[in-house]
């Protein structure tokens, strides 16, 4: 059963949070790793605030690109309630990695609609595996709120089928290139996930 | 989007479907490649514009970019052009005749299916124009078929003397996944335009001749989607049920069935009946899995070939393998598959009660919402506070006016609908509507895109409605893509910037009835809509300010909220921006003994874009510049 074993990756999120960047980086290292790799994820209209999911399957060979409801392994939520609205798509052994930062839409300010009371409770609820943190405050710590993408990616590099340092060393190089200043960086917010994942 | 290598002896690499069409269409040599921007298939041309020698366009609407396409082709260049569903239908009128005509050299029509409505307003299933046209219809199943059924596209056009419709989908234009390509070859017919009037003069007379040689060219074709390699029949282990299908839907079946039999159509217009047939002699019961309409089903169904497909299967959406394994388990008589086998089983306990466990979709809707400082956002204040309208709007970010907290769009239907809906409201208006005020609302690129033409019927006909032409100056949904509004061409490069006054004016529009504001200034903007819905006569509102998403907008430090001054009133919010946010409520009695809600609020500095717009509707002056904030 296992020749064609396939790892299925969801990260979820919000529109301009870096969920599509996570998982082309997610993609590109399975990828250097050997692996047949799909990726999709429903954009669109995704980059004015709404959900954004981004589906990344590695294996010998992938078919469908598409992730069903209750076959991912890891779930990258990049937002506590977004995390709540896919837990769902997890298999029963999967993994929850939650950054806790809340971001309300304009439906919640108008007092439309609530934002759930304890996310993360209803998520342990569940009885899945989870690790929830606030990688939002990590990133705003070193002093760029868009690392967030690299310390989550640093919080499942300990969950995949190959070393945490190859995926660190694939966002590292997407910077030596164009950014070389931002390296130390990335490798810092990249430690402090990995770090803050085993801590919760 | 990272650099295309031009030149690459057999490369691998990770890309999605559209840009595999772009690639491959350039390998085969294309020279010209023409668009409207439309989701899913925008970055076909984009990638299409990074590549060398081929030249590229951004088109102002679909059926122009088919006939640059056909143009091309005629002049003897192989030639592509790319839309979404939608855009076929504006196109349409050109695709009706050029099939009649035939191509010079090879001409590929790449359409994009949202199948499951990403963003789009309605789910159409582009392989009815195959039938409809006379014309093949390709399919690829992921981003490497999607690269050589694209060069495949240009030789079938060519040999056949047709258009070819590529038909992909929203899981082939955004998947990725490993293509394995080459290097560019060259393609041009030496004999460049060959005058043939009795092809290309689509008189009656000359189509009646041509359309004994369309059908003709149809049965050939028929005859080759017998017998060509891109329709196969897989053969399988479990002989229960066989499989016809195309597209992705084919991965999503192998997947979920991978030891049944498959027919897989590659080329799945004209429709290879005799392998079908043959497959249907392997198999206890064909079924049918196609995205989206039973086009294939009712055609073999006339055929008398008995299968089943929309009976088990739904019509609306994706046929992934979570909606195919219930239907079939169904259909064998088994009990569904459980969810994935597991190393060690957990139990699962019951999840809370507002969650659906299938789809886990039970939290709160986060709708697409317009951006901080969106130029929009002070329209639609504006819009939301005028009472007695009925407001038509149109295609683009600006749809989202319809929403809350504005409710300022009445209807939406298609590219440029907005000018000739409203004129409709107004001539045909009866006594109950006889004081509302008809408000069109447009933006620049959809304005050119096909609005133009129901301004000049609304100037020509009396008309009397208040047009809003929300000029950001760029394709704002699909990315930011540029247009003559923008004044840059698809390279990024200097072109003509197009002067929406003197369009206005050109198209019948009285100079005095034409206002330019800016969409930040609420009172002159406010002013402008207020005076201009009172004279009944057309006019035309133009604002100036550029889409935050792209280069010509530049931020301005945040603002934020004083909480000692906030009271609490909540008109902020009515202005819709996402950095706004609500820090805690309360109700409070009135002297009069009514209830009132409060909503106190902040502003995410980190998002805030200082467009100086919340500012206007704050009645105790609470939001003011972050900087002076801190210096008090």
């Amino acid at each position: 059963m296992n020749e064609n074993k396939i790892t299925n990756i969801l990260v979820a999120g919000i529109g301009g949070q870096g969920v599509m960047t996570a998982a082309e980086v997610l993609s590109q290292t399975a990828l250097s790793q050997g692996f047949d790799v799909k990726k999709t994820e429903v954009a669109g209209m995704a980059q004015r605030g709404g959900v954004v999911t981004s589906h990344v399957r590695f294996g010998a060979q992938v078919l469908s690109p598409a992730i069903p409801p209750g076959e991912a392994d890891i779930l990258v939520g990049f937002e506590p309630a977004e995390a709540l609205r896919w837990i769902s798509h997890l298999r029963p052994t999967g993994v929850a990695m939650i950054n806790t930062t809340r971001q309300e839409p304009p439906v919640v300010s108008l007092g439309l609609y609530d934002y759930p009371e304890d996310p993360i409770g209803e998520i342990a609820a569940t009885g899945i595996e989870y690790h929830a943190f606030d990688a939002g405050a990590i990133a705003r710590e070193l002093g760029n709120f868009k690392l967030v993408n690299t310390v989550m990616l640093g919080a499942i590099s300990e969950l995949l089928p190959f070393p945490a340092e190859v995926l660190k060393n694939e966002i590292l190089d997407r910077f030596r290139g164009r950014k070389p200043e931002l390296v130390e960086i990335n490798d810092k917010a990249f430690e402090l996930g990995r770090k803050a994942s085993a801590e919760h | 989007m990272s650099a295309v290598p031009p030149l690459a002896e057999n490369h691998r690499r990770f890309m999605s479907g559209n840009e595999a069409v772009a690639r491959g269409a350039w390998e085969a040599g294309c020279n010209v490649a023409a668009a409207y921007p439309g989701t899913p298939s925008t970055e076909i041309l984009e990638y299409a514009s990074q590549l060398p020698d081929m030249y590229s366009e951004w088109s102002i609407n679909e059926k122009v970019s088919l006939e640059v396409a056909i143009g091309a082709s005629l002049a003897g260049s192989r030639s592509l052009c790319a839309m979404k569903h939608v855009g076929l239908n504006v196109a349409s009128d050109a695709l009706m005749s050029q099939t009649l005509a035939g191509v010079g050299a090879g001409l590929v029509i790449a359409v994009a299916d949202d199948v499951g409505l990403s963003s789009s307003q309605n789910e159409q299933d582009s392989r009815f124009w195959g039938r409809f046209a006379h014309v093949p219809v390709l399919e690829p199943a992921d981003a490497q078929e999607a690269f050589d059924y694209t060069k495949r596209a240009f030789e079938i056009s060519e040999q056949f003397n047709t258009p070819v419709i590529l038909r992909l989908t929203t899981r082939i234009c955004h998947v990725k996944g490993v293509v394995t390509f080459g290097n560019r070859t060259s393609f041009s017919k030496a004999e460049g335009f060959v005058k043939d009037p009795g092809r290309y003069i689509m008189t009656p007379g000359i189509a009646k001749k041509r359309l004994p040689m369309m059908f003709e060219r149809e049965a050939e074709m028929q005859r080759y989607s017998e017998v060509c390699d891109l329709n196969v029949i897989e053969e399988g282990s479990d002989s229960r049920i066989g499989f016809i299908t195309s597209g992705p839907t084919y991965m999503h079946v192998k997947e979920a069935y991978p030891n049944a039999a498959v027919i897989k159509l590659g080329l799945s217009y004209p429709v290879p009946f005799a392998k079908i047939r043959e497959l249907a002699t392997q198999v206890d019961q064909l079924v049918i899995a196609e995205e989206v309409e039973p086009i294939l089903e009712t055609e073999l169904k006339a055929a008398g070939i008995e299968l089943l497909g929309k009976e088990i299967l739904p019509r609306i959406g994706e046929l992934s393998p979570n909606v195919l394994r219930p239907a079939i388990s169904k259909l064998l008589g088994e009990e569904a598959p459980e969810v994935a086998p597991t190393k060690t089983p957990i139990e699962i306990k019951p999840p809370v009660a507002r969650i659906d466990p299938a789809t886990g979709i039970d939290v709160f809707p986060r709708p697409p919402t317009m951006c901080v400082a969106c130029p929009h956002l002070g329209i639609y204040y504006c819009l939301s506070k005028i009472r007695n309208t009925t407001i038509s709007g149109d295609i683009g970010c600006y749809t989202l006016g319809a929403g809350h907290p504005w409710n300022a769009l009445d209807t939406t239907i298609c590219m440029g609908a907005s000018m000739g809906i409203a004129h409709g409201l107004d001539k045909g208006r009866v006594e109950a509507d006889k004081d509302k005020k008809i408000i069109a609302v447009i933006g620049d690129s959809t304005f050119m895109h096909m609005g133009m033409q129901g301004l000049l019927d609304i100037t020509y006909n009396k008309g009397n409605v208040t047009i809003l032409l929300l000029d950001n100056r760029a394709v704002g949904m699909t990315g930011g893509q540029d247009n003559p509004a923008s004044g840059r061409d698809i390279h990024g490069q200097d072109a003509m910037k197009i002067d929406f006054r003197k369009l206005c004016e050109a198209l019948g529009v009285k100079p005095e009835r034409i206002h330019e504001v800016n969409p930040y200034e609420l009172p002159s903007l406010f002013t402008a809509l207020r005076d201009e819905v009172k004279i009944p006569e057309p006019s035309v509102i133009i604002t100036n300010q550029p889409c935050v998403l792209i280069d010509f907008y530049g931020a301005q430090p945040a603002f934020t909220v004083d909480d000692d001054k906030c009271t609490g009133c909540g008109n902020c919010l009515d202005i819709g921006c996402p950095a706004i946010l609500v820090t805690r409520r309360e109700t409070v009695i009135k002297p009069n003994g009514s209830e009132k809600e409060l909503a106190f609020v902040k502003i995410e500095s980190g998002a805030c874009t200082g467009c100086d717009l919340c500012p206007k509707t704050c009645g105790p002056d609470a939001i003011l510049p972050l900087a002076d904030y801190i210096r008090q």
